[in-house]
């Protein structure tokens, strides 16, 4: 038997490969360097994470290739989104840093749990079979509920990371039901095979209606959005601050990365279906994650609710890939890449935003609440314009990018001919600039009820600055990033 | 061919803003002058698009075009008419008073405070110069977050209530808005440049429908009857610099709005709703005419008066006749001196007393004889009195209406009773009579800086009120042009 064995192509896989060594090594090195000398640690994970990139950016060819007998796929798409997720998962580094040692939580074991939870989201990115998908996603969950619970003498950190583990362990099961009814349907787990059972329709159509069910449900969990969305507040609201920065940036490119697989390489044939419930949810969680927000004093909480509306409209873009029987392919990029672009600037705005919660937290000290914004201005107008850069930009205000984000989201659904859908989005979004306003005013309006100045580190300064200005910059010039995500997505699909 | 004018008049204000930041509050009169050299600059900038305007041509002048978001066809599109170039003059002379009549009464956070108007006056001239909807609606909607801050920071007791309601009230109309834009894009096929939307053919259901998106954005702007009522409370609660720029420029917006979009995009739906529109103006002339009678505070008086006289601009535009059309954008500039004024006016006063409350005063004109002079003055301008600008725009529209309909005409003519009566009687609650109390008695006259500015306005007012050529005849090929594109069906 052992004569069958072919060597797969290792290739494709390179960046994937080049992290899993490295991490081993740093769970070696990790054991031999004591507190004194973390930096380390720290420093190879950061070295790891650009030795990627570099890989990853020099292994860029522009085509697509299949490897591991078509288990896993590299293309533009997943060469475009993974660097995104270096850059995302290097500022989380950053930023987090400085709070994770006044909290003593800086051990070996975080910076572990980021390597294999980015490699987790690398897999899920370049997945093209659902057994490679499951596998992704278990690796990034199960480091992101072991990362919730890293402050273990914090029972509201250990009460979320249970609440997580316990609902994240539904929802794998739930995907994982959908996709062995697929199978059973379509007898392959390879999504190219599937989506050719499901175009051809020998396949039986009532199970593959039935397991995408589950497997859509499956998503929203990943996605956070209603009704699966739950566990977003507790867990951002439990977990410590630099670690719901990690849950709630770079993994929602790997979850998009994730949907358009499966719902758009794998199942397109079942678009129809597919696109109401995408319609009902994204609805939905733009409503719902636009009132609740207004209710909450945690700014953790209200990010949670904002970031359930955003995904929302995220998703209001993923289903206006029009179902005709022709569809138009321009179209439907236009639609998948307004999606992605969406996903991009939400990862840029949300990291920023938790990045400034982190900034005026110190040592001892929380700074989760609203409150803790006020009067900011005061205190350092660099970052209260920073933040209030933020704030417009997850409010869809121009000239930030999440107006443009919006912009392409709302010009897709438009074109797919859903004006009732974009008029109710529209209407929440206007309720959703409320809470984002209210920051605004407590940093500008309101008297300090604080005065210790801002202490951080050089580097988190810059980067946040840097943060802030992009979310200006990609305002001012949204071509490229959009281009981008078009041409990504049109030499990819 | 690309001139490169009209992106002076957005960008130099905008970008002049960044050093002014960037000295931080504590050098005040490096500040205040660097400011003001900015906004004088952007003054500067503005005058060769006056002089070197092409009276004879109908169309876009100065036109830039550069491609900005390629994806969706949206471009960098700049251009002005006879209509447009007016306010873009208009708005970088109210920047500079604002900025002179900011200059000592602004304690907290100068540096900020003087950004904040340089940057809206960028964002704002972005709005007049735009002929891209994309373009257009990015600059409206972005001109809300620095007015938002200055009602916030700089306002009165009730400035968070206020600049929330604003905010909000003004984002609901333009959310609206863009769907609508979002359609018209589709519908002609790939483009948001609309000069090309002018000649969009459209049958009457849509063009209905995308006229009333329209109209509940233009209607808050303006602001129209009912959705008005933000508009007192953010004049209230504003600084004196804030409801300067809100009266002269912002409300201008509204009714700008309908001369680029609403009328040539949609004639037939404007022909079809302008009973409704007549309508609508008659009430904010007549009834918000009565409203500024009983107010007690000066700032919402002519807040209400604001919004009568806005009616009339209303009015002008959905009779469809040119003297109409004309009298109403002379209307909008006129309104932009006088209430510009009438605001500094109060200002000058809230400054010693810090009350806008009518029964706090009473006699002023014993202690600051200069003060009342020009306050008379402006009185009559803003309620018609011949010989200043606002007799003109008014008359204008009262003789369109009566050229439409006799009725129509006369109800808009008793805005001459009605505004001289609340005017006036503010006037002379507040600056006749004995000296009423002791804070009255310790006034002190306006200084230079303010003698300055109020001189600047009323000069203004004064020069359009007597001869109104140089204003009426730079709109005049525009205007007729826009009467005829909107006179031909689309259906």
């Amino acid at each position: 038997m052992l004569n069958n064995f072919v060597m797969p192509d290792l290739y494709p896989a390179a960046p994937e490969l080049f992290l899993a060594a490295m991490a081993c090594v740093i769970l070696i090195v990790d054991l031999f360097v004591g507190a004194s000398r973390r930096w380390l640690t720290g420093s190879l994970t950061m070295a790891t994470l650009i030795g990627c990139a570099f890989i990853t950016y020099f292994t860029f060819d522009g085509t697509s290739s299949l490897t591991f007998n078509n288990m896993f796929v590299d293309d533009p798409l997943a060469d475009f989104l993974k660097m995104l997720v270096y850059i995302a998962v290097i500022t989380v580094l950053v930023y987090g840093r400085d709070y994770l040692a006044a909290r003593d939580l800086d051990k070996g074991e975080y910076y572990l749990l980021v390597l294999f939870a980015t490699l987790g989201m690398m897999v899920m990115i370049s997945a093209y079979n659902f057994l490679t998908i499951y596998l992704g996603l278990e690796m990034l969950s199960l480091s992101l509920y072991a990362m919730v619970a890293i402050d273990r003498d914090s029972p509201r950190a250990i009460e979320a990371a249970m609440k997580y583990f316990v609902l994240g362990a539904l929802a794998s099961g739930l995907l994982l039901y959908g996709m062995s009814m697929i199978y059973g349907a379509t007898g392959t787990l390879e999504l190219g095979l599937v989506a050719q059972s499901v175009q051809e329709g020998t396949a039986n159509r009532v199970i593959l209606v039935f397991g995408l069910v589950f497997l859509v449900a499956g998503i929203a969990f990943k996605l956070g959005v209603v009704p699966f969305h739950m566990w977003i507040p507790d867990v951002y609201h439990g977990a410590p601050t630099a670690v719901t920065l990690f849950i709630g940036s770079a993994p929602k490119l790997a979850a998009f990365a994730m949907a358009l697989r499966l719902l758009v390489s794998g199942l397109f044939g079942l678009a129809e279906q597919w696109q109401g419930m995408l319609m009902l949810m994204a609805i939905l969680s733009i409503g719902i994650g636009n009132l609740a927000a207004i209710a909450q004093t945690n700014i953790k909480r209200m990010l949670a609710y904002s970031a359930i509306s955003h995904m929302g409209f995220m998703l209001l873009a993923l289903m206006s890939g029009a179902a005709s029987a022709e569809p138009d392919p321009m179209a439907l990029i236009n639609a998948y890449s307004s999606a992605m672009y969406y996903s991009v600037a939400y990862v840029i705005m949300s990291l920023g935003a938790f990045g400034m919660v982190l900034l005026l937290s110190r040592a001892g000290y929380e700074a989760e609440n609203l409150e803790d914004f006020k009067g900011l201005n005061k205190r350092s107008p660099w970052f209260a314009a920073v933040m209030m850069v933020l704030m417009l930009s997850m409010a869809g205000i121009p000239f930030f990018v999440g107006f443009f984000a919006k912009f392409a989201v709302l010009l897709a659904a438009v074109a797919a001919g859903h004006v009732s859908v974009v008029v109710i989005a529209v209407m929440f979004s206007l309720i959703g600039a409320y809470y984002y306003l209210r920051v605004i005013k407590l940093m500008y309006f309101d008297a300090p009820a604080d005065s210790a100045p801002i202490r951080a580190s050089l580097d988190m300064r810059i980067l946040l600055s840097v943060n802030g200005l992009a979310v200006a910059l990609l305002g001012l010039f949204p071509d490229t990033l959009m281009m981008l995500c078009t041409a990504t997505l049109m030499r990819s699909l | 061919m690309n001139s490169y004018l009209l992106s002076l008049a957005i960008w130099v204000p905008i970008i002049g803003a960044v050093p002014v930041l960037a000295l931080g509050s504590e050098r005040r009169n490096l500040v205040r002058w660097l400011a003001l050299a900015v906004s004088i600059a952007g003054l500067l900038v503005t005058l060769p698009l006056y002089a070197g305007f092409d009276r004879q041509f109908v169309g876009m002048q100065f036109v830039e075009v550069a491609p900005w978001i390629s994806r969706f066809n949206v471009q960098y599109f700049l251009g002005v008419d006879g209509i447009s170039v007016l306010f873009i003059l208009l708005n970088s002379f109210v920047t500079i008073l604002v900025v002179i009549a900011g200059w000592e009464v602004i304690q907290e956070k100068l540096a900020q405070y003087m950004a904040a108007f340089l940057i809206m006056s960028g964002l704002m001239n972005g709005i007049f110069a735009s002929l891209d909807a994309v373009l257009f609606y990015v600059f409206f909607e972005a001109s809300l977050i620095p007015m938002y801050i200055i009602i916030g920071v700089w306002g009165g007791p009730n400035r968070v209530y206020a600049a929330f309601k604003f905010f909000l009230y003004t984002l609901l109309g333009s959310l609206l808005m863009l769907v609508s834009l979002l359609y018209l894009f589709l519908q002609a096929g790939g483009s948001f440049n609309l000069l090309e939307w002018h000649q969009l053919r459209l049958g009457m259901t849509p063009q209905i429908l995308v006229f009333v998106a329209f109209l509940v954005a233009f209607a808050v702007k303006v602001p129209m009857w009912p959705v008005h009522t933000w508009l007192p409370d953010a004049h209230v609660e504003a600084p004196t610099g804030g409801s300067v720029v809100l009266a002269a420029i912002m409300l201008k917006l509204g009714a700008y709005g309908f001369i680029r979009f609403s009328l040539p995009i949609l004639p037939d739906a404007s022909h079809y709703l302008a009973p409704m529109m007549i309508t609508l103006s008659l009430i904010a002339v007549v009834y918000i005419g009565f409203v500024a009678l009983v107010q007690a505070d000066m700032k919402k008086l002519i807040a209400y008066s604001s919004i009568s006289h806005m009616g009339f601009v209303t009015l002008g535009f959905f009779i469809f006749n040119s003297i109409g059309v004309e009298g109403a954008l002379v209307q909008m500039i006129s309104h932009g001196f006088v209430s510009a004024a009438m605001f500094l006016c109060v200002g000058v006063m809230y400054d010693r007393m810090h009350s806008r409350q009518i029964a706090d005063y009473g006699g002023v004109v014993n202690t600051m004889p200069k003060f009342a002079a020009f306050f008379m003055f402006f009185a009559m301008a803003n309620s018609g009195l011949p010989a200043t600008s606002g007799f003109v725009g008014e008359f204008m529209v009262i003789l369109g209406a009566i050229k439409h309909n006799f009725w129509v005409g006369f109800a808009a003519a008793t805005t001459l009773i009605l505004g001289a009566a609340y005017t006036l009687w503010m006037y002379k609650r507040v600056v006749f009579g004995a000296v009423a109390n002791d804070h009255v008695a310790d006034l002190k006259d306006i200084g230079r800086r303010e003698f300055l500015v109020l001189a600047l306005l009323a000069a203004a007012v004064l020069a359009m009120g007597l001869y109104p050529f140089p204003f009426t005849d730079i709109m005049h090929a525009s205007v007729d042009n826009l009467l005829k594109h909107v006179a031909v069906s689309k259906l």
